[in-house]
């Protein structure tokens, strides 16, 4: 009866963070476009527009539910829903502090990359059932650009999985501080297990992997669908792409996922790669600022506030890179990120034979 | 070949992404000068343009492009304006008057009542062309451009000022007037 209650409990706490988050994130998205543009962004509803999204949000669950009549009426309802929950059972393997996760998976890694290629079903699910021909262009370029970058996602992961020898993201993000279990160099040469901090992140540790994080972090962009790879909605050509006929809470599913899917691959991208619930902070001499900034609550803190600041970043690019045209989308992920990808993970083979052991 | 035009795309986006950073942290402040005839109007090149309209204005000049104001006692009637008019949204009907009204305030002397001075100004394109053509220049635009309005009739102004007696009283008048030219010329 218990271990019900708790089944019951943690998505629900899951679910309250990312709609929490999606609330801060578009009102911090419209904040940030505006102060680019130098403008002022949302300043009428509350204090400094504060109250904008829940407002928008709001007014998104009174809409009536509109279903165009030639639509595929199962495909259409059924979309948002595959798109969200593709996205929120990604969460069930991500670690928050030291083993404080919902599901501490042998194979954690591998279940995020099989979760989140399900996206793109719900995607063209509800580019063809919507039986609207903007949608149905927009669902084809989604499903054409996530299928394509999956596969430096999955080149840059596999050097990472290289160097940690385990998919169970619980102990890769073990492995990366003063709580790891075998030694840890930075940059291969300087033992930093009892210093810890940043300089044990798998991301210092190996130099290769700097490269790394920066195709994951670029291939993540077009995964999640993000400007400068946002050629599935792009609003200037195709209305709204994939989602043009979705209204009301139809849509606001649909763009909980697009946020919780942001949400998602910068913390995976944190935990992989930047030391996920680690701190930044490391021993030095007496002042143990590692030790004493580890532990569940430091380790919750850590971890949402670096996957934050991936998730600012991505908000930066999103202002100011103009969009690729589809042709420069496959070129760049074909031509130049699968190659670098592929030379990364050799590399990784040898750091880990050379190096590592 | 490919790879250095990666490069380049890298390098191009971290120069851009340097450019809107700066923009982001100097949006803290709003720019001090927001009238465009002052000098130093483009010196500032951070910081917030937004003027956030109902509490804040935009300094502009006192007569611009903006809605038409008439000052009907300067009015001679003389219908200028209304043929000037690409779009006719000036409507002008007179009534003669049998001797001089009076003067305008630059001397011209008044012959006819003006019964009726409507301006729609929802047909109006802000030409200006009546204000140039006005001989005594009592057209004029003003800097009031906050105008809006539910109804589409509320945008037709009047300016005439005479009431329905009066009309009716100036047009008896005439028509007296007429009438004992008439006799008088029958006799």
């Amino acid at each position: 009866m218990y271990e019900l209650f708790i089944h019951i409990l943690i998505p629900i706490a899951i679910f309250s963070f990312i709609a929490l988050f999606t609330l801060f994130a578009v009102y911090a998205e419209r904040k940030i476009a505006g102060f680019v543009q130098d403008r002022l962004g949302p300043m009428e509803t509350g204090k400094y527009g504060s109250l904008q999204t829940i407002a928008d949000i709001l007014k998104l669950l009174q809409k009536e539910f509109i279903t165009p009549t030639v639509a595929d009426k199962i495909l259409f309802a059924a979309a948002p829903v595959v798109i969200f929950s593709a996205v929120f059972i990604g969460f069930a393997v991500m670690p928050w502090a030291p083993d404080f996760l919902p599901a501490n998976l042998n194979t954690g890694l591998f279940f995020i990359m099989a979760v989140i290629s399900i996206d793109a079903i719900g995607i063209l699910m509800a580019g063809w059932g919507s039986n609207n021909k903007f949608s149905l262009l927009g669902s084809i370029r989604a499903i054409a650009q996530m299928v394509s970058y999956e596969i430096p996602i999955g080149l840059s992961l596999i050097s990472v999985v290289m160097l940690t020898q385990t998919m169970n993201l619980n102990e890769i993000v073990f492995q990366q501080g003063v709580l790891a279990s075998d030694p840890i160099f930075f940059f291969g040469f300087w033992d930093v297990t009892q210093i810890g901090g940043l300089f044990s992140w798998y991301i210092f540790q190996a130099p290769h992997l700097i490269i790394v994080y920066i195709i994951f972090f670029v291939a993540t962009l077009a995964e999640c669908n993000r400007a400068p790879f946002d050629i599935p909605e792009a609003e200037s050509e195709l209305i709204g792409g994939f989602h043009t006929e979705y209204g009301g809470i139809r849509f606001a599913f649909i763009f909980l996922a697009e946020y919780a899917m942001m949400f998602l691959v910068s913390m995976l991208g944190v935990i992989l790669f930047l030391g996920g619930w680690n701190t930044p902070l490391p021993n030095i001499g007496s002042f143990a600022l590692a030790d004493w900034t580890t532990g569940l609550y430091w380790g919750i803190f850590w971890t949402i506030s670096k996957a934050l600041f991936i998730v600012g970043v991505q908000m930066w690019i999103r202002w100011t890179l103009p969009r690729f045209r589809a042709d420069q989308l496959m070129n760049l992920c074909w031509k130049v990120l699968i190659p670098i990808a592929f030379v990364c993970m050799a590399i990784s083979g040898v750091w880990r034979i050379i190096v590592m052991v | 070949m490919i790879l250095k035009a990666t490069l380049n795309g890298f390098a191009t986006a971290i120069k851009g992404m340097l450019l809107t950073i700066k923009h982001l942290f100097g949006a803290r402040g709003s720019r001090k000068e927001f009238d465009i005839r002052k000098e130093n109007y483009f010196d500032e090149q951070n910081g917030v343009t937004t003027v956030q309209y109902p509490k804040q204005e935009m300094p502009i000049p006192e007569v611009a492009r903006y809605q038409l104001e008439v000052e009907i006692d300067d009015c001679i009637v003389c219908d200028l304006c209304a043929k000037a008019c690409p779009v006719d949204c000036i409507d002008i009907l007179a009534i003669k008057s049998p001797e001089a009204i009076g003067k305008t305030s630059d001397g011209s002397v008044k012959r006819l009542y003006a019964e009726k001075f409507d301006i729609d100004m929802a047909k109006c394109m802000y030409c200006g062309l009546c204000t140039v053509v006005c001989p005594t220049e009592c057209i004029t635009m003003t800097n009031q451009y906050d105008r809006t309005t539910t109804k589409l009739t509320d945008l037709i102004y009047d300016f005439g000022e005479m009431t329905d007696e009066e009309v009716l009283q100036r047009k008896q008048e005439w028509t007296k007037f007429q009438a004992d030219k008439e006799a008088a010329k029958a006799k």
